[in-house]
């Protein structure tokens, strides 16, 4: 039953691809801390990790000249159920252990290379902590893909269970439905009712702001500071809304 | 081809079954031959409510490990000779249907029939899961209050990322709102929430309102579908709800309720 579009002798075909991988980026050689600080990662978005290809990146490490083993970071990796698929800006000896363990070295190229192997997204500082993981969302209905952050778009509504996490702006044109979660590394735009709960800098971007058209969520949150719906109060309460962060507290203004 | 549409809720006991029976009845009477199938395995309750229980032999778990063909576990409709029913199991572990099961009896089904209907079980569970996963149509039946409203927006997630249109990036199931059980003077008191209430929640097309009817449980005893007892409210809705399915357009009634008509007559309050 194989489809072949051109020639019924041919055995296999070639297609150039954009793969998209989450990059690991290690700022800590510490094994336990590492593993600890995944599983705190996953915690925030099980379904986003699970079983996920990955990219590990070393080059932050070895600039300060902290060694760590590859052999040893991968088994912890497959262990929580990530599937290194490459390395990049290893040591020679690095290089090594991957190659040992049938995992591709991927040069540290240049952003838009047609060639790079996973899509690297340069981040905006922000204060990372030890480890960070970048990833690029899963089928979106459009991505940008020369900016430096991609920006997720949902056009359907997210309904009550489903959780969307964006590594960069999340952007949402449907309602958001009461048990629905949305997380955002950047901003959240939604252009229509926010029942759920929204999480926007969900790694520590302070700046982060959460804009929406109906206020009803459930919970808002930005780099960790949050507010229920109880703590709501009426005159913001199913209005069009900024919220942004000042001095650790969130405030809710009206959009006019 | 036929055409498979799920008769889906999450939350129990809001009327799938009854629904199930009644569009099932409705598309075979207007002439397209139709089977319906029972998901619920261990609850057989399909059967029940279109009178066939006493001539169950073979079941659908029967027809998926083999043990019965398809024709022999059908059951043809006492009332109408275009409509089948193929029951659940009461005995059977519920692990016995299998995706791959399930895929290769609609598909042989869909050689013979114009529509499948699904009677999907309560829960997110198994079962609930296969009835969808195959669905090309989906009516989400509700009932006026939150916890089925909830329930529901939670199948609609399902239905948008766990069926087989999904996994394989088609166009998406159509989802369409039966809104069941439906009293328009307890939605007037406020007990229950109105039709506003549940579209802004849900905001999904609506295919009609189903009132809440003492004809659908006389009709359940009896063992006939509702849709056949022509003179009740809810009989007349679902032949409503299935004449605008097959895209004729009809108002929708049944929102106000008498009482409702009265108090608009007399421009009264209560
Ligand atoms: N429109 C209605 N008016 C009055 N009673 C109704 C109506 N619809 C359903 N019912 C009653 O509600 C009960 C549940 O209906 P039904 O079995 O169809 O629900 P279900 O969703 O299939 O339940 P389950 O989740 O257990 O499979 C039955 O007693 C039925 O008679
Ligand atoms: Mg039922």
């Amino acid at each position: 039953m194989s489809t072949n579009p051109t020639n019924t002798t041919a055995v296999l075909e070639f297609k150039s691809s954009t793969f998209f991988a989450p990059i690991l980026i290690l700022f800590n050689n510490d094994i336990a801390t590492i593993e600890l600080s995944l599983h705190e990662k996953i915690r925030l978005a099980p379904d986003f990790f699970k079983n996920s290809p990955l990219i590990i990146d070393v080059s932050e490490l070895n600039k300060q000249n902290h060694d760590v083993d590859i052999v040893e970071i991968t088994t912890v990796l497959r262990k929580i159920g990530f599937f290194p698929i490459g390395l990049r800006g290893g040591s020679d000896r690095q290089n090594n252990q991957a190659r040992n363990l049938f995992i591709p070295i991927d040069a540290v190229r240049s952003n838009d290379s047609p060639m790079s192997f996973g899509k690297t997204q340069v981040d905006e500082a922000t204060d990372r902590s030890k480890e960070e993981v970048t990833e690029t969302p899963i089928a979106p209905a459009a991505a940008s893909s020369s900016s430096s952050v991609a920006t997720t778009l949902i056009t359907q509504p997210v309904r009550s269970g489903q959780r969307i996490y964006a590594t960069g702006d999340l952007i949402i044109l449907s309602q958001v439905s009461a048990g629905a979660e949305i997380m955002a590394e950047g901003n959240i735009h939604v252009y229509n009712t926010l029942r759920g709960r929204a999480l926007a800098g969900v790694q520590g971007k302070t700046d982060a702001r959460i804009f929406c058209f109906d206020l009803q969520a459930e919970l808002i949150s930005i780099a960790g500071d949050y507010k229920t719906n109880e703590d709501l109060s009426n005159q913001t309460r199913k209005k069009p809304v900024q919220i942004y962060l000042k001095d650790h507290a969130l405030i809710i203004q009206e959009i006019a | 081809m036929a055409r498979v549409i799920v008769v889906t809720s999450g939350k129990g006991g809001v009327g799938k079954t009854t629904t199930s029976a009644a569009i099932a009845m409705g598309l075979a009477k207007k002439g397209h031959k139709t089977a319906v199938i029972d998901f619920d395995v261990g609850l057989r309750n399909l059967d029940l409510i279109m009178g066939c229980e006493r001539r169950v032999v073979y079941d659908f778990i029967n027809v998926i490990n083999g043990e019965a063909s398809i024709n022999q576990a059908l059951i043809r409709d006492k009332n109408c000779n275009l409509l089948y029913v193929l029951p659940a199991s009461q005995t059977r572990d519920k692990d016995a249907l299998t995706q791959e099961g399930v895929g290769k009896v609609l598909d042989e089904l869909s050689q013979d029939f114009k529509y499948i209907v699904c009677d999907s079980p309560a829960g997110i569970e198994r079962g609930a899961n296969l009835a969808l996963y195959f669905a090309d149509d989906a009516f989400v039946v509700t009932n006026p209050e939150i916890s089925s409203v909830r329930d529901s927006d939670r199948m609609l997630g399902l239905l948008s990322s766990k069926s087989r249109r999904a996994e394989r990036n088609e166009e998406p199931i159509k989802e369409y709102l039966l809104l069941t059980r439906y009293d328009p003077d307890r939605v007037h008191s406020g007990e229950m929430l109105g039709l506003e209430d549940v579209q802004d929640i849900l905001s999904l097309h609506l295919l009609g309102i189903i009132p809440e009817s003492k004809s659908v449980l006389t009709s359940s005893n009896a063992g006939i579908p509702v849709i056949l007892d022509e003179k009740s409210e809810a009989g007349q809705a679902y032949a409503d709800v299935v004449a605008r399915y097959l895209g004729e357009e009809r108002p929708h009634r049944f929102i106000d309720g008498k009482k409702g008509f009265f108090r608009k007559l007399f421009g009264g309050k209560s």
